[in-house]
């Protein structure tokens, strides 16, 4: 039972995390884990939640991104 | 004792699909079970996946997961992002699947469901799945460069502007066929009409949620806009039982057409937090909802296929668009077989996220065939229906009348019964005023999916909440290709107008932004409005020549990837890209020049033209349709030569393409390639 519980527990999460990636939710996140992984002083200042949010929309919606 | 289990399991899986796809085949008249299209179609999809994208990853591509690829090279946490594959294939299948797998195989279903579903399946494995794979390798090699970049570079100068030109043109053809699938699939509907309306505050409210209170946060906003969607489609029924609210929403087409019009002028001039992309976070889960949903609907109803194998209309006939089998089969079901538009995703933000050069193998190839599957889906519930419906839906009024009793007696000369009686209770059980003369085969593919939906939950009390979830689902993800595509467009014609003055090319100018809004959105309106007042419906022009552009963008994409291989070395292997290349051609140079050229003036626009000129000339046509008759023939004019520009366009593109080849092969060339230098990648195994 508790191997079940611990099975179940361990998809929901997995398919929690990929619904987040998915759909953008969990994109802020990949960012300041990527600025984290190169040296703090080398690139421009991190950009906030909200600026983040609003160019990464303004540079998708630029070009081809839904298909017919 | 392990390899021998294996071989045995996909030999069952291959004798599965042939068995399947010989009784879709070969069955004549008797009844067929829907779950024989879904054994043939997955096995296929199995078959070809396991072998013939594992042969072209390591033989003709030759992928290499040693090295970095520009995810990792070019990390910058925003573009650049190392994604997971299953994650990258749900973003990628997302941004290919539009309302062109579903519309298509509805269309093309007048043929009889053989001729569409056999060319959903091997169209996909042979050419579709192969131009996204490879033309996704093809930009990770490059950094993420573009198919108008590539193009540029890797075949000529006059190749970039090429590919340019022709995208600019299939978007603003696309637009407009869309746009005119919405326009049909509401006209008189005053429930789907105030659903699909309210989806605009819905998501504007969604937009100011992840801008201002709670930045970013989509699910969030995206839980809250799909609960107050779903409360709209059924709330539509009460606006439906309202005289005086369904007065307010019943619009005429025209009206619509204008009111769509409006719409993406707005949504490409206001910022794109507010209204674009919003409402393309709702679209993408509902239409990802609805397929799954849809999915699970066959396969727990497993209905009986009611078209037969092969209609009558297969000579060219047919009340829904005219032209014979081939070429025009081919062309009606681009997305879901081949589809050029799908090159610009795959050159576009994917190869920018893919980890590992291994996974394009998963992510191009596979999800085309995700998309295609999605096609045979759409065929499915267009062939459950009773062939005399889907006929008097998909029908235009000046083919079959615009009373049920006419449609009736049309339609059952035809050889399909059908009974006025049928077609006044089925308008009543979806709650519609009618259903007749629905061009467009959005309303056709909603009856389907409805009738699925219905069998599995609710019964028939649910027919009309089921039918317009589907109307809502369809229209809301074609009015985001439309809004998405309008911006894009806009961008591209700023692009270009540049050229003759700067300022105008400043993307964030705010005159330039409303002046090139309106240039764009004045080209795919005159093109939506032409289908909306066509008396033949505007399907029987506009998707043939949608389907033109798509397909020559698909043998532009092909071009070049043709071209890629050469330089590579692999001339082998060449046959890989050639052939479904030598296959687009040949169907849209036919296509192209029997739209221009047929004697038949349903076919034929110069025909058709020359017929409305004749009438004129004699006297035929009354005077109060005098001007209307002359804009037709204006209209019809027009259509032949944008279909010939287009097809001349990729013929001077084939013709520098051969005389590049013919330079490599005879060695008076050195094949340069621009692919991005070797960096050995710094992942570790498992990544």
């Amino acid at each position: 039972m508790r191997a079940f519980g611990t099975f179940f527990d361990r998809n929901i999460r997995a398919a929690w995390w990929a619904l987040r990636q998915w759909s953008g939710d969990a994109a802020y996140e990949n960012y300041l884990r990527s600025a984290a992984r190169k040296a703090p002083a080398a690139g421009p200042p991190l950009l906030s939640q909200a600026e983040f949010y609003r160019q990464g929309l303004e540079r998708k919606y630029s070009q081809v991104s839904r298909c017919c | 004792m392990k390899r021998l289990l294996k071989v045995l399991l996909w030999v069952a899986v291959a004798l599965a699909g042939a068995v399947a796809l010989a009784a879709i085949a070969f069955a004549r008249g008797e009844p067929l079970n829907a779950t024989w299209f879904i054994v043939a179609a997955v096995c296929t999809y199995l078959v070809a996946y396991r072998f013939y994208s594992a042969f072209l990853a390591a033989r003709v591509l030759a992928l290499d997961n040693q090295r970095a690829t520009p995810a990792e090279r070019l990390d910058d946490g925003r573009d650049f992002v190392p994604t997971n594959k299953w994650v990258l294939m749900g973003h990628h299948f997302a941004a290919i699947a539009g309302p062109g797998p579903l519309v298509g195989p509805t269309l093309a279903a007048q043929f009889g469901y053989l001729p569409g579903t056999l060319w959903l399946i091997a169209g996909a494995v042979l050419g579709g799945c192969v131009q996204d794979f490879v033309i996704l390798f093809c930009s990770i090699r490059r950094n993420g460069k573009s198919l108008g970049q590539m193009a540029r570079e890797e075949v000529s100068r006059r190749g970039g502007m090429i590919a340019l030109l022709a995208v600019l043109a299939i978007m603003v053809i696309l637009l407009a066929v869309v746009g005119l699938v919405v326009v049909n699939a509401l006209k008189a509907s005053p429930w789907g009409t105030f659903t699909l309306a309210m989806t605009i505050p819905i998501a504007m409210l969604m937009g100011l949620y992840m801008r201002f209170w709670r930045p970013g946060k989509v699910l969030e906003a995206s839980a809250i806009g799909v609960a107050l969607v779903l409360f709209a489609v059924v709330a539509g029924q009460w606006v439906n039982a309202s005289p005086s609210w369904a007065r307010v929403f019943t619009l005429s087409a025209p009206a619509l057409a204008l009111a769509i019009i409006l719409y993406g002028y707005a949504a490409s001039a206001l910022p794109v937090w507010l209204l674009l992309a919003p409402r393309d976070y709702l679209s993408a889960f509902i239409k990802v909802g609805a397929v799954w949903a849809l999915a699970a609907g066959i396969l727990i109803v497993r209905p009986t296929v009611e078209m037969p194998a092969l209609t009558r209309f297969i000579d060219g006939t047919g009340p829904v668009f005219a032209g014979k089998v081939f070429p025009f089969c081919f062309i009606t079901i681009a997305c879901g077989a081949v589809s050029g538009f799908h090159a610009l995703i795959s050159s576009g933000t994917t190869p920018k996220m893919i980890t590992r050069e291994g996974h394009a193998r998963l992510v191009g190839y596979g999800s085309m065939l995700m998309e295609s599957f999605v096609g045979v889906m759409a065929m499915v519930a267009a062939c459950a229906l009773s062939p005399g419906i889907y006929f008097a839906i998909n029908s235009p009024a000046a083919i079959v009348g615009q009373t049920a009793e006419a449609a009736a007696v049309t339609i059952t000369s035809w050889g399909y019964p059908l009974q006025a009686s049928t077609m006044h209770e089925l308008a009543r059980q979806v709650g519609e005023q009618t259903l007749l003369n629905r061009t467009g085969g959005a309303p056709s593919l909603a009856v389907g999916m409805a009738h699925i939906f219905s069998r599995t939950l609710g019964g028939d009390r649910l027919l009309g909440i089921w039918y317009h979830f589907a109307i809502m689902f369809e229209a809301l993800f074609i009015l985001t290709v439309l809004d998405a595509g309008t911006r894009v467009g806009r961008f591209m014609v700023q692009e270009l107008l540049a050229h003759v003055w700067k300022p105008l090319g400043r993307t964030g100018w705010y005159p330039s932004i409303l002046l090139n809004s309106a240039v764009i959105v004045a080209a795919w309106g005159y093109f939506l409005l032409q289908g909306v007042l066509d008396p033949l419906g505007g399907i029987n022009s506009l998707w043939p020549l949608f389907g033109i552009a798509n397909q020559l963008l698909a043998a532009v994409a092909l071009v070049v990837a043709t071209t890629i291989l050469l330089k590579m070395g692999r001339l082998r292997w060449l046959w890989v890209t050639l052939v479904p290349m030598v296959w687009l051609v040949t169907v849209t140079m036919t296509a192209s020049y029997q739209k221009i050229f047929h004697v038949n003036p349903r076919i034929g626009f110069l025909a058709g033209a020359n017929d409305l000129a004749q009438q004129l000339q004699s006297g035929a046509i009354p005077a109060e349709r005098i001007a209307e008759t002359g804009r037709q023939i204006f209209n019809f004019r027009l259509d032949a030569a944008v279909t010939g520009v287009l097809a001349a366009m990729v013929l001077v593109l084939l013709v520098e393409a051969l005389h590049e080849w013919y330079r490599i092969l005879s060695k008076r060339k050195v094949p340069v390639q621009h692919e991005a230098p070797y960096v050995v990648t710094r992942l570790a195994e498992g990544d």
